[in-house]
């Protein structure tokens, strides 16, 4: 791994970039890498963040020094190929689409030319990578939406977006953690919620792994709505076939 | 066994040394703006350095002790009074039930921290008791402090051993122009020779957009080779992100935890006792030293704080 920096950020982090440009395999090497340096149990590393193209290592210098830290790092590096990385994880995020929960499902349609129902189709048959998360507690930058949907943001952003909706902004697509203001075109919404500070995992989703939708009922929007409110529902999870790869 | 708000000052919230292990999440770290002055305060009234304090802003705040405990206010010196008499800045203060602290104005710094001796009632939320006010977490339910609002107390102590030990020279805060030491990157290779050397030859102006995000600064522009954009990345405490327009914006406690501007260069750990106390009109300028110094100053910093620590706990 020749290629790679060791940028300063500071003189309690340092960032471990892969690249200069968006893509999966830079995200595959910072997901492995960051699973490698989590099971070395390198003593002084505070915690990671994982970004598009970078790792960010914070540690604590009064237990290891900058320079002994970049060697530590630079042989994890050496035996990436080595290491035995687990397949990554599919998060499944059912979503009630259409009507009151997903204002703009019908223009979305309309700007390509299609039914509401393919724009569910074409949404939900795809597995979006996490890239990272970041702006707000939970937001994912997600990676992989089809062209045939992309729809540009709204004019006029709207005030208030209630947390769970599921939006898509140009050829990105999201979902809003939190009630925020935001000009994303609303296609629906999940009863899961992305983020609970008071759960034992306050955020669900993580950087690495792959999100999909399911196109859910508004009885099973209700459903999984109490079964959250009770602290009872579990999202399902399960490993990605690595096909063609 | 509690304080009362009768005025909450102009932005006083509870602070920790913020929120640890979660900015993989998109979680700011939040926590005080100047980690220092916060761990004096504590160590002056026996807690633990990370202890929650009270962060004041400019105009502090009145507040009515119900019961009796031990303070110590450090930081800039926003002139405590406690029932209208002055008191002093760096040192361990025992205040009776039903006495007033309250705040003349600033006359150092922009920011005081307030510790208590055993710590204040706040609810920990993901492994901090820090206020985040942007999601609405931590301190009192994510906000900042508001008139009528109590907040309880630990274990509160009427005394403390060593009482009279228990009180410092104030720390130097500046009065005219801040000198900031930094160390270079992650993206000072996005800058021309000429932008790095205004950078650092410069004297910088605090504008009055500051807060607990972050500090926009005016002054010469820095110049790119290209652009100051760049797919976006993680962001310490300290970075100065230069955006296109090229003029400095200092993140602090509340930085969102990625962004998408370049950074030319890092305020060392051992200076953010500086930049947490900057208001609009002070003046900056940026040193550059290796990371090697960076670091030294840092432990030093903490051996002065664990021989503090021995001489007031002896």
């Amino acid at each position: 791994m020749a290629d790679v920096k060791f940028l300063l950020t500071g003189d309690t982090s340092l960032s471990v970039e892969f690249g200069n440009e968006i893509s999966e395999e830079i995200n595959a090497k910072i997901r492995a890498f960051n699973i490698a340096l989590a099971d070395s149990k390198l003593p002084g590393i505070v915690e990671t963040v994982p970004t598009y193209r970078s790792l960010m290592v914070h540690y604590d210098p009064g237990v290891i020094q900058y320079a002994p830290l970049v060697k530590r790092l630079q042989g994890l590096l050496g035996q990436l190929d080595h290491i035995e990385i687990p397949p990554s994880e599919v998060l499944e995020v059912p979503v009630l689409y259409g009507g009151e929960m997903g204002p703009d499902l019908d223009f979305v349609a309309q700007h390509n030319g299609k039914t509401p129902e393919e724009v569910i189709r074409i949404h939900t048959s795809t597995e979006y990578l996490i890239y990272m998360l970041g702006f707000t507690p939970g937001f994912t930058y997600l990676g992989g939406m089809s062209d045939e949907i992309a729809t540009p943001r709204l004019k006029t952003p709207r005030v208030k977006i209630p947390g769970g909706s599921v939006g898509i902004a140009g050829s990105q697509t999201g979902v809003y953690p939190i009630d925020s203001p935001g000009g994303w075109q609303l296609i629906g919404r999940t009863p899961v919620k992305m983020y609970d500070p008071n759960r034992e995992t306050p955020i669900l989703p993580q950087a690495g792994q792959y999100i999909k939708f399911r196109s859910i009922g508004q009885e099973e929007y209700d459903q999984i709505a109490a079964q959250c409110e009770a602290g009872t529902y579990v999202c399902r999870t399960y490993p990605r076939e690595e096909g063609g790869k | 066994m509690s304080i009362t708000v009768l005025n909450p000052g102009l932005l006083t919230t509870v602070q920790d040394m913020g929120r640890v292990g979660y900015q993989q999440f998109g979680v700011s770290v939040s926590g005080v703006m100047d980690p220092r002055a916060t761990s004096i305060a504590n160590i002056l009234v026996g807690n633990d350095e990370g202890e929650a304090v009270l962060e004041c802003t400019m105009l502090g705040p009145q507040l009515r002790f119900d019961a009796a405990n031990c303070i110590a206010i450090t930081g800039g010196d926003l002139g405590p009074t406690l029932d209208g008499k002055p008191i002093p800045n760096y040192c361990a203060v025992s205040v009776e039930a039903g006495q007033v602290l309250r705040f003349t104005g600033p006359k150092t710094g922009c920011r005081a921290f307030i510790a208590f001796a055993g710590g204040l009632d706040i609810p920990v939320v993901m492994g901090s008791r820090s206020t985040y006010m942007k999601a609405k977490i931590g301190g009192l339910a994510g906000r900042k402090l508001a008139k009528d609002d109590v907040i309880g107390f630990r274990a509160p102590r009427t005394q403390l051993k060593n009482m009279k030990d228990r009180n410092l020279y104030p720390e130097f805060v500046p009065r005219d122009v801040y000198t900031v030491r930094v160390v270079m990157g992650p993206q000072d290779d996005a800058f021309t020779d000429a932008g790095v050397k205004t950078f650092f030859s410069e004297t910088y102006t605090v504008t009055p957009e500051f807060d607990r995000m972050g500090c926009r600064l005016e002054g010469a522009v820095i110049e790119h080779k290209e652009s100051g954009d760049i797919i976006s990345d993680g962001i310490a405490f300290g970075a100065i992100q230069v955006p296109s327009a090229g003029k400095p914006i200092i993140m602090l406690a509340d930085r969102q935890t990625t962004g998408g501007y370049t950074k030319i260069a890092n305020v060392i750990t051992a200076d953010f006792r500086l930049i947490g106390q900057l208001k609009a009109g002070d003046k900056v300028r940026f040193e550059k030293v290796s990371i090697a110094h960076a670091q030294d100053a840092l432990l030093t910093q903490r051996a002065a704080l664990r021989l503090l620590r021995k001489s007031v706990d002896r």
